[in-house]
């Protein structure tokens, strides 16, 4: 099981986590779910996964803030952030990857589109766990 | 015709002088003779003497005759025509020069009659040309006033100084308060008032900036900015300038209009987009994930499989929520588009009523109508629809009349034409809403269905058969109501004051006031009601009523008037003038907020009362309690008539006024005392100039030296 890549689900809906987290198990990930901010940045820390999902309309603390932590932690620096969210404009993609995020994709989004682009993420920038 | 003395003189001179020669001539005669015939010679002469004394005399007439008859035909006859051919100037157009002197001279008298018929010719053709142009000029000037009025944009129009030279009512009712003689610190709109009290300050420096920027590069320079106004209304400002004769900048042209609907309809459509484009993406991202795993992994455990599908379920089942609760959420922002207007469903009937009674000479008659009720509508396109109608059934079904009703059903508007007799199938109607309308020769490829469409509306027909009453009846958005403009007669008596462009002419020297011409300075002319006649002894004021003098002019449309609280009984004596007692003002705001409103509303001007002391004397013992300071140069129009007519011993208002010719009415409310005081003080000026007293510093000195001037209060 430690050769899977860890991926870390974050989203406040228990629709959309239980349909990500089948979808990645069954791509051969491991998956953890995390359901606010806070949650999030706990896993981040004890699970260290290889890339978070993470929604960004969360109660508690919202994705972007999540993201920005993330980043201003060294130690998780290896952790690739993809953004999933409602909101799509342009003003706010671009405030997503400015703080960090290394993709940004909006709801409503292809399964396969999203596992792809994970895909091409890691051989892009290549992972701690080959 | 008396003969001068002269004359007379130079007659008796000449007859004396006859005697001279004739007695010399006799003395000569008597020392030639020999001395013996001298004694006969004596008797020989004093023989002929009386004839020689009858003789003379006779001469004597004759030339006194002459020489009248010469002077009064020669010198006397051209003085007289002289004098004559002066005064023909002055003198009433039928005055025409004649003599009786030498012919020479009535031929002169002739010519002279010629000139002066040219003259008057001449006089009377320039006269009524400039009565017709100043006629014309009257006209369009009201013309002008009318069509300003009639404005649904409001405009307001400045000189280069920013004074105010033209505004319409519309932005009259734009920029008032939002509670009527409620706002502390609104600036009132007026004539030659700066534009710059009324919008901020530095929205329209910048608009300036721009406008200046652009000059010479573009044709037609203008620039927009959207800004609150001093009683909170969304207006859209438009500022254009216009040039001088020569390219100069002259003055600015303001056009306002209400956008606070407007946005807020606009912002209504935004939020709409936005909620829907926000709120469907969850939901569906959910619903996709879900049915592309079911759809991927067909091999999945029974239980996933009902997982999933009770999840896509409750997605869909949200989506139907969101949706559904947006659309009703912004239901307005749905129906209105922007080319259709708030109109009071009253009007929209009387449209129609009008238009299908002219196209069909039919009687159409409005049965029923809600007058508060206000529609969201393309008026014409409704007409026309009713009237397409009625059109279609009177053809078809042979009817005879129509009656029409408004009303509202929950959140929007009903409009019905109605009928008795002829039931119409409802297959019918469907057939017609698809179909051009057409009216007589007047055709449109527009059909109802279109009508409906653009109003998000509905029709249908409804039928009570045991009645024999159809209605057709359209639904239609309600519409919010607009505030009204007030309306304003265009007669030339109560033309508007709202504009005037001799402003144009209007210099600002603030520092020489007192060199200023009475006849060029702006005036507050105000008068105060009071509860007694004791300021010293607690007496109070109880109204203030303004009202201001702009070049020459008194602007019965710039008053201002308002009650005051005293905060303490009124006495009797009083009452019994002013007709106020203390219930009528337990409402109204006391003095602290009165007077710096009307201090504002007397800026840049020189007050003006009748007996000035008096009211002056009520706010200089306020100025302690509310920070107000009249600093302004005051005149009184009791001091004034003093100096005017100084054998003159009643000064007061009403005999002023009678005196200077101002018809007395509407006295004894502080308001209707402040305009007779305007009148009678605009009629003042001119007798003032006569003295010589032209200048405010003038005016200030005369009064100083009158004997009222030492009344104490």
């Amino acid at each position: 099981m430690s050769e899977l890549r860890k991926v870390l689900i974050v989203d406040d809906e228990p629709n959309i986590l239980t349909a990500l987290e089948f979808l990645f198990r069954r791509s051969g990930y491991d998956v953890r779910l995390a359901s606010n901010g806070v949650e999030a940045l706990e896993q981040a820390e004890t699970y260290r996964p290889d890339v978070m999902l993470l929604d960004i309309m969360m109660p508690v603390k919202n994705g972007y803030e999540v993201c920005q932590n993330v980043r201003e932690r060294p130690h998780l620096a290896g952790m690739k952030i993809v953004m999933l969210s409602a909101k799509g404009s342009e003003a706010e993609i671009n405030k997503g990857l400015s703080l960090g995020a290394d993709r940004y994709v909006t709801k409503p989004f292809s399964s396969k589109d999203l596992l792809a682009m994970i895909d091409q993420l890691f051989d892009a920038g290549g992972t701690q766990k080959q | 015709m008396r003969v001068p003395k002269g004359v007379a003189l130079w007659v008796a001179a000449t007859c004396a002088g006859v005697l001279a020669v004739l007695g010399i001539g006799a003395a000569l005669q008597y020392w030639a003779a020999a001395p013996e015939n001298r004694p006969h010679l004596v008797e020989v002469v004093s023989e002929g003497l009386p004839v020689v004394f009858f003789g003379t005399a006779m001469l004597m007439v004759f030339a006194g005759m002459a020489a009248s008859w010469l002077f009064r035909r020669h010198p006397h006859a051209a003085r007289q025509l002289a004098e004559q051919s002066r005064s023909l100037l002055a003198a009433e157009k039928g005055f025409r020069v004649a003599t009786n002197g030498a012919p020479a001279l009535v031929e002169l008298a002739a010519v002279i009659n010629q000139l002066a018929d040219e003259y008057h010719r001449i006089e009377h053709d320039l006269e009524s040309r400039s009565t017709e142009t100043r006629a014309r000029v009257e006209e369009e000037r009201d013309r002008f006033a009318a069509l300003m009025s009639e404005l649904s944009q409001g405009v307001v129009v400045c000189n280069a100084d920013g004074r105010i030279l033209l505004y319409n009512p519309r932005a009259a009712a734009l920029l008032a308060p939002a509670e009527p003689g409620r706002q502390g610190e609104y600036t009132p709109l007026g004539l030659g008032r700066s534009v710059l009290a009324l919008l901020d300050r530095n929205q329209v420096a910048h608009a300036l900036d721009m406008l200046q920027h652009q000059n010479g590069h573009v044709d037609r320079p203008q620039t927009r900015f959207v800004a609150s106004a001093a009683n909170g209304a969304l207006l859209r400002v438009q500022v254009a300038p216009f040039l001088g004769a020569e390219q100069e900048l002259a003055g600015l042209v303001f056009t306002l209009d209400d956008v606070g609907r407007l946005v807020g309809r606009e912002s209504q459509r935004l939020r709409l987009l936005q909620s829907l484009a926000t709120g469907v993406r969850g939901p569906v991202a959910n619903l996709r994930a879900t049915t592309e795993n079911l759809a991927s992994f067909p091999d999945m455990p029974a239980d996933r499989r009902e997982q999933f599908i009770e999840i896509a379920a409750s997605e869909a089942h949200v989506l139907t929520e969101q949706l559904n609760a947006a659309l009703l959420a912004y239901a307005d922002a749905l129906k209105g588009s922007l080319t259709l207007e708030d109109m009071r469903a009253a009007d929209v009937l009387a449209v129609a009523q009008r238009r299908i009674a002219e196209a069909l000479r039919l009687p159409v008659v409005i049965e029923d109508v809600d007058a508060e009720l206000w529609l969201c509508v393309d008026s014409y396109a409704i007409a026309q629809a009713m009237t397409f109608l009625a059109a279609r059934l009177a053809n078809d079904y042979d009817l005879h009349g129509f009656r029409l009703r408004a009303g509202s059903g929950g959140n929007l508007g009903e409009i019905d034409l109605i009928w008795t007799g002829a039931i119409v199938g409802s297959d019918a109607l469907s057939l017609w809403e698809g179909e051009p309308m057409r009216i007589g020769t007047e055709e449109t490829p527009l059909t109802l269905r279109d009508v409906l469409d653009r109003h998000g509306s509905e029709a249908w027909l409804q039928v009570d058969k045991i009645r024999q009453i159809s209605r057709f009846r359209l639904l239609l958005p309600r519409g919010q109501a607009v505030a009204p403009v007030p309306y304003r007669s265009t007669a030339a008596e109560s033309r508007p004051e709202y504009y005037d462009f001799d402003l144009f002419e209007h210099i600002d020297g603030v520092g020489a006031l007192a060199e200023r011409k009475l006849s060029d300075l702006s005036y507050s002319v105000f008068d105060t009601e009071t509860t007694g006649l004791e300021p010293s002894a607690g007496d109070e004021i109880i109204s203030i009523g303004a009202v201001r003098i702009v070049n020459r002019r008194v602007l019965k449309q710039e008053v201002f008037e308002q009650l005051v609280n005293p905060r303490r009984p009124i006495s009797r004596e009083s009452t019994a003038v002013h007709g106020i007692d203390a219930k009528q003002l337990a409402n109204e705001p006391p003095i602290e907020q009165v007077l710096p409103r009307f201090h504002r509303f007397c800026e840049d001007t020189v007050l003006v009362a009748h007996n000035a002391a008096f009211d002056m004397r009520f706010l200089e013992l306020k100025e302690a309690a509310t920070g107000v300071r009249f600093g302004q140069p005051v005149l009184d129009t009791l001091l004034l008539s003093a100096v005017v007519h100084p054998s003159m011993d009643n000064h007061h208002l009403d005999m002023i006024a009678e005196r200077v010719g101002v018809r007395v009415i509407g006295r004894h409310t502080a308001l209707g005392d402040a305009l007779l005081t305007g009148e009678v003080f605009l009629r003042l000026v001119p007798l003032l100039a006569e003295r010589g007293i032209v200048t405010l510093g003038q005016a200030l000195e005369a009064s100083r030296a009158t004997y009222h001037s030492r009344l104490q209060y």
